[in-house]
């Protein structure tokens, strides 16, 4: 009897919780916190530091929503997910964007149903291996032991790879970048292969990071960047627009410093219609008009989040490179804000 | 129906009333049973209606075709042919293969070390039996995956990497010169033909006929020579004298395979060190050590339990009988008291092996490529299929489950108690 009545309060239960689905920028907002999709520790993109708050660059864009979203740059949830779980966490709704150095591809964009909300890191994949193995090239390969991350893209590139060049190898799936780096180093694979900025980040924690090289060739494209669910535009837009107002930032000199001062009014129109002083464009994305000034005051514009978080001050030390502005060479480029 | 409450009356034909379905007890059940239903029927509907709703909100359909496209990813353990331009459905095979084979050397290698534990936990040798007790509540009461990620890490940490048997000064060797114990795997010697037969095509997999053709001979033989020995107990029976025949059945059992290996060119092919790696030699990949060693000597714990429980339920008076009739502890264990505790040990028996199999699906913790690793893991991960992959899955491992527990309930009806 009490099993039956279980049921019965289960199917009730299961009739009454078919609610609508709202849009997601509303249940945000009722929310008051963002759920943000993160890797689970990777140095200088993700990895809660000795406090345990979450720190790094992929971070540092979760917190630039979340301030031009609810105000506060802190009111987010740091949802850890791996190679194999974070597409089913986006698409369930347990979280509401992926900064998680995820590649843009196309059947991701259109078969999984994905909303890429731009790049905001050009990366390839490369090859870490032990100097003392004496390989200077990724076409000597032929018959190594590879450790790799299940499910990347990485993953597939590799396996592309080694057939194009008439190799072998031999790999050794691993499920999070801290286990293919154990594994690694004690030396059950002889290659680690994974994308440029995350082995960079991999060898500065090392005990010594000289006695390992990055093998000269990039054998793909890895364009990173956020993501969202498809279907919901003006989330989607919010994303991208977060991000541009960061790149913008940078282009038009505002700086976590100055940003407050600049927010007052300059003379320069584009500044003022992108911190809110003039125009209504937070309003057309149906936010207030400071969301772009609170999001670069989070963590600064597009720049600094990258010399704080990877750049030369850091272990990591990575170089901005294709990373850079477009007028400095690179391929970060805001649209208009008009 | 604004009747008023009915009271169950002795009349024996009272005529039906609706409000008798919920105040007669001959009908209460029924209905009770009928609503539950339709309350359970209601909520499985919703749920597919729910996910038919979500499923299409999010743009996405529900189609198998994934299956038959090209994988694209390697694996590395295969036991049928495969590369990365097969398709997702391959893979998923490769998978099942692996998952299986896992299953297999689980559970024969948890089945001996719970008998062996079993019968030792209740010797009489203090030392003994104490060491099983540890042996025991150590491996039953810590998670099984730490087990795993302890045996994997003993693989790829506490024993050299392959350069470390190259050069002059070579910090490990091979034992015999035939096996190597790397950070890589454990490389033995695998059989090769000079002489193939080919192999034999059946679609999905080729096996080679040379494994067929050992394989059927060792079979014959074996037959054989089971009815030598049926005719020599006939003999013994019949006379009171048992022919010598230990060296008919030597020879039935060894020569033609022998002869067959001879004629096949059968010789080992030792693993060497070349480039990076050890060539040739078969190779045992760490995972599959570690998630061997892990469910085998965890499960193994429970079995021990489970045989010491099946000893205990056969009387003491069994022993004390057979020790009267002369015979000796390991002789009366090995024919009289295990074949009778087998009734008790074979039904939670079934249960531990079911474990096994779906706890290989751990198997990706230490990169082992099982079932759960291509088709839950890189083909959902690749596809976006979550819902087909998962359905697909559950599927297969209830099959598996299935077929594992119905072929041993079939031999706890052989072994069980047959009262006449």
């Amino acid at each position: 009897m009490k099993k039956s009545l279980f049921l019965v309060t289960l199917g009730a239960v299961a009739l009454l919780s078919a609610t609508a689905i709202a849009g997601t920028l509303d249940e945000v907002k009722s929310r008051g916190k963002l759920n943000c999709g993160v890797s689970s520790g990777t140095a200088g993109f993700s990895a809660p530091d000795a406090k345990g708050v979450w720190q790094g660059f992929d971070v540092a864009f979760c917190r630039a929503v979340a301030a031009a979203v609810l105000g506060d740059p802190m009111k987010v949830e740091f949802v850890p997910t791996t190679g194999q779980t974070r597409f089913t966490a986006l698409a369930s709704g347990e979280i509401d964007v992926l900064s998680r150095a995820t590649t843009w591809t196309f059947s991701r964009d259109t078969d999984l149903k994905l909303t890429f909300a731009g790049t905001n890191f050009y990366d390839g994949q490369v090859f870490l291996v032990k100097k003392e193995l004496g390989v200077s090239s990724a076409k000597d390969l032929n018959g190594a032991t590879v450790c790799i991350q299940s499910g990347t893209t990485t993953e597939l590139n590799l396996a592309e790879y080694f057939r194009i060049n008439k190799m072998t190898y031999e790999p050794v799936p691993v499920d999070s970048s801290a286990e293919g780096e154990r594994q690694y180093q004690a030396g059950a694979c002889d290659v680690y292969t994974s994308d440029g900025s995350n082995l960079a980040s991999v060898r500065a924690s090392f005990p010594n990071p000289s006695d390992h090289v990055l093998l000269p060739e990039i054998i793909s494209k890895e364009p990173l960047g956020p993501i969202v669910r498809q279907g919901d535009e003006q989330w989607a837009d919010i994303v991208h627009w977060t991000e541009s107002a960061l790149f913008a930032a940078e282009e038009l000199g505002v700086t976590k410093a100055n940003v407050d001062q600049l927010a007052d009014g300059s003379d320069n129109p584009e500044i003022n219609r992108l911190l809110g002083k003039e125009g209504d464009l937070g309003k057309m994305l149906g936010l207030d008009a400071e969301w772009a000034r609170r999001a670069i005051a989070a963590g600064g514009n597009y720049g600094e989040i990258f010399a704080t978080n990877l750049g030369d001050q850091t272990p990591i030390r990575l170089e901005r490179g294709l990373n850079a502005l477009w007028t400095k060479g690179g391929l970060m480029y805001a649209q208009p804000f008009r | 129906m604004a009747n008023a409450i009915t009271f169950p009356t002795l009349e024996p034909h009272q005529a039906f009333r609706l409000s008798m379905l919920l105040n007669d007890g001959r009908y209460r059940s029924y209905t009770i049973q009928i609503f539950v239903l339709m309350c359970l029927m209601l909520g499985i509907a919703w749920l597919v209606d729910n996910t038919i709703r979500n499923l299409a909100l999010l743009g996405k359909d529900f189609s198998f075709s994934f299956l038959w496209s090209t994988a694209g990813y390697d694996i590395n353990q295969r036991l049928i042919e495969y590369d990365t331009q097969m398709t997702h459905g391959r893979a998923a095979l490769v998978g099942l293969l692996n998952t299986v084979v896992l299953a297999v050397l689980s559970c024969a290698l948890a089945t001996i070390i719970g008998v062996v534990a079993g019968v030792l936990r209740l010797s009489g040798n203090p030392i003994v039996a104490r060491l099983t007790v540890v042996y025991v509540e150590v491996f039953r009461n810590i998670p099984l995956l730490l087990w795993i990620l302890v045996f994997g890490a003993i693989m790829s940490e506490a024993v050299p990497a392959p350069n470390a048997f190259k050069g002059e000064n070579a910090t490990a060797g091979m034992i015999l010169g035939a096996v190597a114990i790397t950070n890589r795997g454990v490389f033995i010697p695998e059989p090769l033909f000079t002489r193939d037969l080919g192999t034999l095509n059946l679609g999905i997999v080729e096996p080679s006929l040379n494994a067929i053709a050992v394989l059927v001979v060792v079979i014959a033989c074996v037959l054989i020579s089971r009815v030598l020995v049926r005719h020599a107990n006939r003999v013994q029976s019949q006379t009171g004298v048992r022919p010598v025949i230990w060296w008919k059945t030597m020879t039935v059992l060894a020569a033609p395979p022998l002869l067959l290996l001879w004629a096949l060119g059968f010789h080992l092919g030792y693993p060497e060190l070349r480039g990076f790696n050890f060539q040739g030699g078969f190779q045992l990949r760490n995972a599959l050590i570690a998630m061997w060693l892990g469910l085998g000597i965890y499960t193994g714990a429970f079995i021990a339990e489970n045989v010491r429980a099946g000893i205990l339920a056969i009387s003491k008076g069994q022993t004390e009988a057979a020790h009267a009739l002369g015979l000796r502890p390991g002789k009366t264990m090995r024919l009289v008291i295990l074949p009778q505790a087998l009734r008790v040990i074979v039904p939670p028996l079934i249960s531990q092996y079911l474990n096994i199999t779906k706890n290989t699906s751990l198997g990706l913790a230490v990169g082992y490529m099982d079932l759960r690793s291509t088709l839950g893991g890189i083909t959902i991960n690749q596809t976006g299929r979550e819902l087909e992959g998962m359905l697909l899955l559950m599927l297969i491992y209830l099959s598996l489950s299935l077929i594992i527990s119905g072929s041993m309930n079939a031999y706890n009806a052989r072994v069980g108690l047959k009262e006449r």
